[in-house]
């Protein structure tokens, strides 16, 4: 049983990075593979506020979460709005730049040596028993939760709201939303100030429950999978891609081989290309549009 | 709708070779006349780095054929050099084979795994494709890894330097000249490639793929054949970087390696293979130059796990401000200062 429970924990960390990928995608087909790295950026916020500013979890914690919405606004106004109408392979290599530039910055500021966030905020990372076989760290049971939360907000939030309507009409066609006079601009900002807040919340949680370095970056590159495997503009899709990836890697490192775990995700990646290069739930029409 | 995913720059491929163009020539002459001379005075730290651009050259012609000419992008490089220097490393451990086995080896090692990059290109394009490329890198890593894991090489494979006509290749001169033989071969060669019928086909497919389809190339075999010789070159050139460190281990093929070399060709400028030479040069140089850097300022401080960020943190700036200043790369700024200097002294002819 304890093995549900660590695949329904990788399955929201993942779920909650892939849902940054699939954000920005789905508004601006543009593949954001600095993700990773912004999501650890977060998390060195949260070391930042806390050393700097004050060592009150809560309160270090709202104040991460402002930081990472500026930090999300400031990498589309001073870098991916000059990308915007250039060849969609140009915005993905930047953002593969951007990645780099944060990673090797991230080192020479907080060093590269790895940090206990949670002994920093003194949080105590305690294991929670909900059965008598069942237990998880306090942390995992917040990312849960959180991941709850931010689905079920995203959700509403596109399908409900005139700002969502915009974004996803935005994604759908640019160019005659931009003629029905939607802001392009503004709609990409948003989303790539939504999807650095959601990676920043999963950034956080994993420093929280285990320490942080800069090589943690790599969580980014493996929802990548999840993300593609349910379809890169499709939000519950992306959930469902979670879990799958998730369920493979725990099941493998339980019953086969540790090693094999880092490259399947690569290899139902491939998989799914192949065969269904939409994803489960994503929209055919893209492919042509790429 | 033109089908431009790799048209960073927007300029039409560049052909390097001017034919019948005297002046060109006598300066290329002139400049492998230079280089041919440059061991004799150089020290074996400078022979080192000029090995390694070298190495890095003939990766880098691969990839401006892969992506800058045929437009298929790639983010699995590393995972071909890797296939090249895995390859070698492994029958030469296993069989003890010589350079003459090891070298064609890899070359078939990769042009068969190239043939497996190509495939989802024929369904996939732009975003997606650049995608199964780099599963594709992992995959190759891993395998890799769970050979050094099951042959109890853990640490990596030991290499012996390569004997050629029973002499050693050894010492930083012989290299040299060795490489520096190589890159001119793969430098001609490609060239070549690109003047005949197969570099129009990829320059075809490369603007426009319905439009080439109906001039009546065969899109399919023609993608696939860009991945099988780009990729075979690659791997050639992971099988000398092999030889060159007298050693192989997956810790060296990172992501970062194959975002290096798509840093040369941005750097370098696409669609030209002299943008890819001089990519090459640049992306080698930048840590050396980081290194300098922290030697000479003193607020710095030299450490060796900060230089490698300081580098990391260098090429991301600089891919971003070639990407969103310079989308011609290097070679464009050579031609735009050519073309002001030509046009001066025109002007001054007319006075």
């Amino acid at each position: 049983m304890q093995i549900v429970a660590n695949i329904i924990v990788l399955t929201s960390l993942y779920a909650l990075v892939a849902s940054g990928y699939v954000l920005v995608y789905k508004v601006s087909r543009v593949l954001n593979l600095a993700h990773g790295e912004l999501m650890i950026l977060g998390a060195y916020l949260l070391v930042a506020t806390s050393a700097g500013i004050t060592s009150d979890p809560l309160i270090a914690i709202a104040l991460t979460a402002v930081f990472s919405i500026i930090v999300g606004l400031s990498v589309y106004l001073l870098l991916m709005r000059e990308m915007t109408g250039q060849p969609v392979l140009a915005a993905v290599l930047t953002t593969v730049a951007l990645g780099i530039l944060l990673r090797g910055a991230m080192v020479l500021i907080w060093g590269p040596q790895q940090l206990n966030v949670a002994s920093m905020l003194s949080f105590e990372n305690a294991s929670v028993v909900l059965t008598d076989s069942i237990r998880v760290s306090t942390a995992s049971l917040w990312l849960v939760i959180c991941t709850v939360v931010v689905y079920l907000g995203l959700l509403a939030f596109l399908h409900m709201s005139r700002w969502g309507m915009r974004m996803r009409a935005s994604g759908q066609n640019p160019l005659l939303a931009a003629q029905r006079g939607i802001n392009l601009h503004t709609v990409y900002a948003l989303a790539w100030t939504l999807s650095t807040f959601s990676g920043s919340i999963a950034g956080v949680l994993v420093a929280l429950d285990s320490r942080l370095d800069v090589n943690m970056a790599v969580i980014g590159l493996k929802a990548f999978p999840a993300a593609l495997v349910g379809g890169l503009d499709s939000l519950h899709g992306a959930l469902i891609g979670a879990g799958v990836i998730a369920v493979l890697e725990v099941l493998l490192i339980h019953y086969v081989n540790p090693l094999l775990s880092d490259v399947v995700p690569f290899l139902v990646l491939i998989a799914i290309l192949i065969v269904r290069p939409w994803g489960l739930f994503g929209t055919k029409e893209e492919l042509n549009r790429v | 709708m033109s089908n431009t995913e790799t048209g960073i720059g927007k300029i039409a491929p560049v052909r390097a070779v001017a034919k019948g163009d005297g002046g060109n020539r006598t300066a290329w002459m002139g400049l492998i006349v230079l280089l041919a001379l440059v061991p004799l005075v150089a020290s074996p730290f400078h022979l080192d780095i000029a090995s390694q651009i070298f190495i890095a050259a003939i990766g880098a012609l691969a990839l401006m054929v892969l992506t800058g000419i045929a437009g298929q992008i790639s983010l699995g490089h590393g995972g071909l050099m890797a296939a090249g220097a895995f390859t070698t490393g492994i029958l030469y451990k296993e069989t003890g084979a010589g350079i003459w086995i090891t070298l064609p080896a890899s070359v078939v090692a990769g042009a068969v795994i190239g043939l497996i990059f190509g495939l989802p290109s024929l369904r996939l394009r732009g975003v997606y494709l650049a995608m199964s490329t780099l599963a594709l890198h992992f995959v190759v890593i891993y395998l890799g890894g769970e050979y050094e894991f099951a042959s109890g090489a853990s640490t990596g494979i030991f290499l012996d330097p390569p004997v050629i006509f029973g002499y050693e290749l050894y010492d930083g001169q012989a290299w040299y000249y060795a490489l520096f033989l190589l890159v001119a071969g793969t430098y001609w060669g490609c060239s070549n490639l690109l003047n005949s019928k197969t570099g129009r086909a990829w320059e075809a497919l490369h603007a426009n793929e319905t439009a080439a389809e109906a001039l009546g190339v065969q899109v399919a075999r023609y993608k696939l054949l860009a991945f099988v010789i780009t990729s075979g070159i690659a791997s050639f050139s992971g099988a000398l970087f092999a030889y060159y460190q007298s050693f192989v281990s997956v810790e060296a093929f990172t992501l970062f390696m194959s975002i290096q070399y798509i840093a040369m060709i941005i750097i370098g400028g696409m669609g030209s293979l002299t943008g890819a030479l001089l990519g090459a040069i640049f992306v080698t140089l930048v840590p050396y130059c980081i290194e300098w850097l922290m030697e000479t300022v003193p607020y710095f401080g030299l450490d060796i796990s900060t230089a490698s960020s300081a580098s990391h943190a260098a090429f991301g700036l600089l891919m971003i401000l070639f990407l969103v200043f310079e989308p011609s790369g290097l070679i464009g700024i050579w031609k735009r200062t050519v073309a002001r200097f030509s046009s001066q002294s025109k002007k001054e002819g007319v006075q």
